[in-house]
């Protein structure tokens, strides 16, 4: 007898659906021997971490507050994957956003009296731009000499983000801040607007719409655009966009424009919208998580918000359980990486499939 | 004693795919140590059905016995094990390995310690047997098409299939080649092994094979005995009707004053240029290509055909020479310049360069007229037009097809050609660089690609058309240059060309009557 993993003929849709979900319920499976083996009863835990992600209006607002920057930096990386362009550096677009963000209100229209709202759309403006100059470092180094993309950006990420550190806890430190590291706070010149109260929508802000928006602008580019459509035919076969005349330097760049953009506004919500300073906490991997979510959601615009969505759940769920259940974090960081490696480990089962063949009889 | 039960037996195979029936109760019975020939039209079901017999696809109904015993086929694993072997219609190896690495690729037998001494000793002596010259340390990528159908071929050997599957073996193949593999092939059945082979030249049938079954829209129409039939009637059963072998080109006339006034429209100067491994593939070649003609390129595959193709459509840097495109200087320029100035191109690899297989049929034929005005407006792609025109390529060029927003992939061989010739003939101006047009295209089809190159040229089009197939250069062209080791031997009249010289000057030795 002899257990092989071949290919499956026709991969049906049957299997397409239910093949996550088997892998769910295994995680959750796994996740619950650990948790018995950590002395908490799994269930508890598991209802506990469902009602921290979305259980209460609260948990549901928290989630979403997570999701934007998700959303936003997953959108950046699917659009740059779709032409093979692999941005492993949104994390450092999203903080060069950030940087931007609070530098406009903070340091460059200081006291000029601006309007909050004028204020508000300056500040994304730079943080778009901010992202994308700083995506279109490895995409002219791709586009002229040929320098692999992957090193670069993920390079980038660090330059970044030692600056923003060395940032607010140097040269822009808060003076009145009583020692704390960061900036000082710009709430009072330009807060990102909160949804309508009558959404009952707690902290979560106007990024959520910008992110909305963004995802059915980038689904409409990809489908309905001459510009989207070359993004698609690269990403497909690249041999084949070279001998249709389309230009790959070119469209590198603007991808990266794109992608480094978007990057940046997520940097922008989190920054105008929730902590109307630099601080710490601003680059918690955001950038990184935003490669897992596009991959699940098969680079598709629409898709990546809701895998967001409910990789936004799987954090705030998993913080929950520190809380109300008293587990210690990396309990829930266990669980989490549980859900994580099943669904992403039982994509494969899609494609392939295990067989026992029984060699008895002839050979 | 009894007979020996047929080495394979399909009976009744149905299979569907979402809007086609591609085989539809199909009966195939092979006999042992026979050579089956496989025959049909584009799209008739022909590699469809053998996927089926290699574990590729799973029948939607029928049976099927092995050596008289029923069995069922899940895999390619399971096929390997029944001793079926299959080499693709597109190649499946891994072009960055070796040759021996890619023949033992996913094979469980050495389970622990590779010695890949040991296994390119046995290649090499597999090799010497059959006449498949090829060295195992080399990789894919330096290998020719031919070199690496071999390498298919001594895969399925090595693996110990008695049944060998070939999906259009000679498509790809310089005559020569054709013929040696024809003797090899000759030799396995010797050896009692059996072998069936697709092919759309009925030249090869008659010479190879035992029996011909041919296919038409999913169903077999006819089994035959190679000795008992003629070229002829296969044509006629595989088409439906009685079809001309070779076109007439004075169908197709124009008037010699309108020619000799024109100016050529494409001139190549002393061109030079590299191969993929660096080395000189194109040493100073020149020639012109007026309008309503057609340039021939003869010439053995891997003489810098390929280059040239290349370096003209901007794909590949000249290292020296220089190129005209209408009068215009179009050397060492970014594909997208040739293609305003109207070059069409169909490039010898379909599948890697000229097509996106992952796309939609619609998808694939807009690849080079998104731009125009028609098709998008203010960047927006406008979607109306952009339906009516692949709508009308589709039925113009009779491309079988579900809809237009098939993946591109799911077509059969014949039909990609065909929506790349659609493409290519639809949206390029006056000028066209066409590598092996026809290859991969029955009969039927490769009459109708001649007759839209003949129309084309009468159209005033300027035509290179490199090819390895004399009859078809002899039948079209007005010109035919032959090359050899990356120049041109002469350059000779169609109408007044031997193939005894043509033959002479592909071997690289310049006929007397010419002097030097
Ligand atoms: N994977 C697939 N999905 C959907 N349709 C398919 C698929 N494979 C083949 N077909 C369809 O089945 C029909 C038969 O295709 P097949 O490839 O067997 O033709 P063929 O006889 O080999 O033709 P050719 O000589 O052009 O290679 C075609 O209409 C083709 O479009
Ligand atoms: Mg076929």
């Amino acid at each position: 007898m002899e257990i092989v993993f071949e290919r499956r003929l026709e991969p049906s849709r049957l299997i397409a659906v239910l093949v996550p979900i088997i892998s769910v319920v295994l995680a959750l499976v796994v996740g619950g021997i650990l948790l018995l083996a950590a002395g908490a009863d799994p269930i508890q835990t598991y209802r506990a971490m469902f009602d921290g992600a979305f259980g209460t209006p609260y948990a549901r607002s928290e989630t979403m507050v997570k999701a934007i920057p998700l959303m936003l930096a997953s959108l950046a990386v699917s659009i740059a994957f779709r032409m093979r362009f692999w941005n492993i550096g949104a994390e450092g677009q999203l903080v060069m956003g950030a940087i931007a963000t609070a530098w406009v209100p903070l340091f460059l229209l200081h006291d000029r009296g601006i309007p909050a709202h004028t204020l508000l759309l300056l500040m994304g403006l730079a943080a778009f731009v901010a992202g994308a100059l700083w995506g279109l470092i490895p995409a002219s180094l791709k586009a002229f000499l040929r320098v692999n993309e992957i090193i670069t950006t993920l390079m980038l990420n660090y330059v970044a983000i030692l600056l923003l550190d060395y940032l607010y806890t140097g040269p822009w430190k808060d003076k009145e801040g009583y020692g704390f590291p960061g900036t000082a706070s710009f709430k009072e010149l330009a807060a990102l607007p909160r949804l309508p109260e009558w959404l009952n929508a707690g902290r979560v802000h106007m990024g959520l719409i910008i992110a909305l928006v963004a995802a059915l602008l980038i689904w409409l580019l990809l489908l309905r655009t001459k510009w989207g459509y070359e993004i698609r035919v690269t990403g497909e076969n690249p041999e084949a966009a070279r001998y249709a005349g389309i230009n790959l330097a070119r469209n590198f760049l603007l991808v990266m424009v794109v992608s480094g953009g978007l990057a940046g506004l997520a940097g922008y919500g989190q920054v105008a919208g929730i902590a109307f300073r630099l601080q710490k906490g601003i680059a918690v991997g955001d950038g990184f998580t935003a490669i897992i979510i596009a991959w699940l959601a098969k680079l598709h615009p629409l898709g990546v918000l809701l895998v967001a969505i409910l990789m936004a759940g799987l954090s705030t769920g998993g913080d929950q359980i520190t809380i109300t259940m008293g587990l210690p974090a990396a309990m829930a960081r266990v669980v989490q990486g549980a859900i994580l490696f099943f669904v992403l480990g039982g994509d494969i089962f899609v494609r392939y499939r295990l067989r026992v063949i029984r060699t008895t009889g002839k050979t | 004693m009894n007979a020996l039960p047929p080495a394979v037996e399909m009976r009744g195979i149905v299979k569907r795919f979402p809007g086609v029936v591609a085989n539809d109760h199909v009966d195939l019975t092979v006999q042992a140590g026979q050579i089956h020939a496989l025959l049909g039209e584009n799209g008739a079901g022909k590699s469809t059905l053998m996927n089926v017999l290699a574990g590729l696809y799973r029948p939607d109904a029928g049976e099927i016995r092995i050596h008289g015993q029923p069995v069922e086929i899940r895999s390619p694993r399971d096929a390997t094990r029944l001793g079926i072997g299959m080499v693709h219609q597109h190649f499946m190896l891994v072009q960055p390995q070796t040759v021996a690495e890619n023949i033992i690729l996913g094979l469980s037998r050495p389970r622990f310690r590779l010695d890949m001494r040991t296994i390119e000793a046995q290649i090499r002596e597999l090799s010497a047997r059959y006449g498949l010259e090829v060295d195992p340390t080399a990789y894919i990528w330096q290998l020719s098409v031919g070199e690496q159908q071999r390498v298919e071929i001594l895969k399925m050997l090595y693996r110990g299939a008695d049944i060998l599957i070939l999906d259009e073996p000679t498509a790809v193949l310089t005559p020569q080649e054709s013929e040696e593999l024809g003797r090899t092939l000759r030799h396995m059945v010797q050896e009692g092994r059996t072998i069936i082979f697709i092919t759309h030249k009925l030249d090869e049938v008659m010479a190879f094979s035992d029996r011909v079954t041919v296919l038409r829209r999913g169903q077999k129409v006819a089994d035959l005995v190679t000795a008992e039939t003629s070229k002829r009637e296969l044509a006629r059963q595989m088409v439906g009707r009685e079809v001309v072998f070779y076109i007439d080109r004075s169908e197709y006339p124009v008037q010699d004053e309108v020619k000799a006034k024109a100016r050529p429209l494409l001139v190549v100067e002393n061109l030079s240029a590299l191969s993929d491994k660096g080395l000189p593939a194109l040493r100073g070649i020149s020639f012109e290509v007026y309008p309503y003609e057609i340039l021939g390129i003869a010439g053995v595959a891997g003489n810098g055909q390929r280059e040239l193709a290349e370096v003209i459509t901007g794909l590949r840097p000249a290292t020296g020479g220089r190129i005209l495109l209408c009068e215009r200087d179009a050397t060492n320029k970014p594909p997208r310049h040739a293609i305003d100035l109207g070059l069409s191109h169909i490039p010898e690899d379909r599948m890697h360069t000229g097509l996106i297989a992952s796309m939609t049929v619609c998808d694939n034929l807009i690849l080079k007229e998104y731009r125009r005005p028609l098709l998008s407006r203010l960047g927006f792609l406008v979607q109306r037009a952009i339906a009516l025109f692949s709508d009308r390529l589709i039925r113009e060029f009779e491309i079988a097809t579900p809809s237009r927003d098939t993946q591109l992939k799911s077509l059969s061989g014949g039909n990609l050609q065909r929506a790349l010739l659609a493409r290519e003939i639809a949206s390029g101006g006056n000028l066209m660089v066409a590598v092996h047009p026809t290859r991969g295209l029955d009969i039927g089809a490769t009459e109708w690609v001649q007759r839209k190159l003949l129309e084309q040229r009468q159209k005033g089009a300027a035509i290179l058309l490199i090819s390895e197939d004399l009859d078809e250069l002899l039948a079209v062209s007005d010109r035919i240059a032959v090359m050899y080791e990356g120049k041109i031997m002469g350059i000779v009249p169609a109408q007044e060309a031997h193939v005894e010289e043509i033959g002479l000057m592909m071997a690289g030795v310049i006929p007397e009557r010419r002097g030097v």
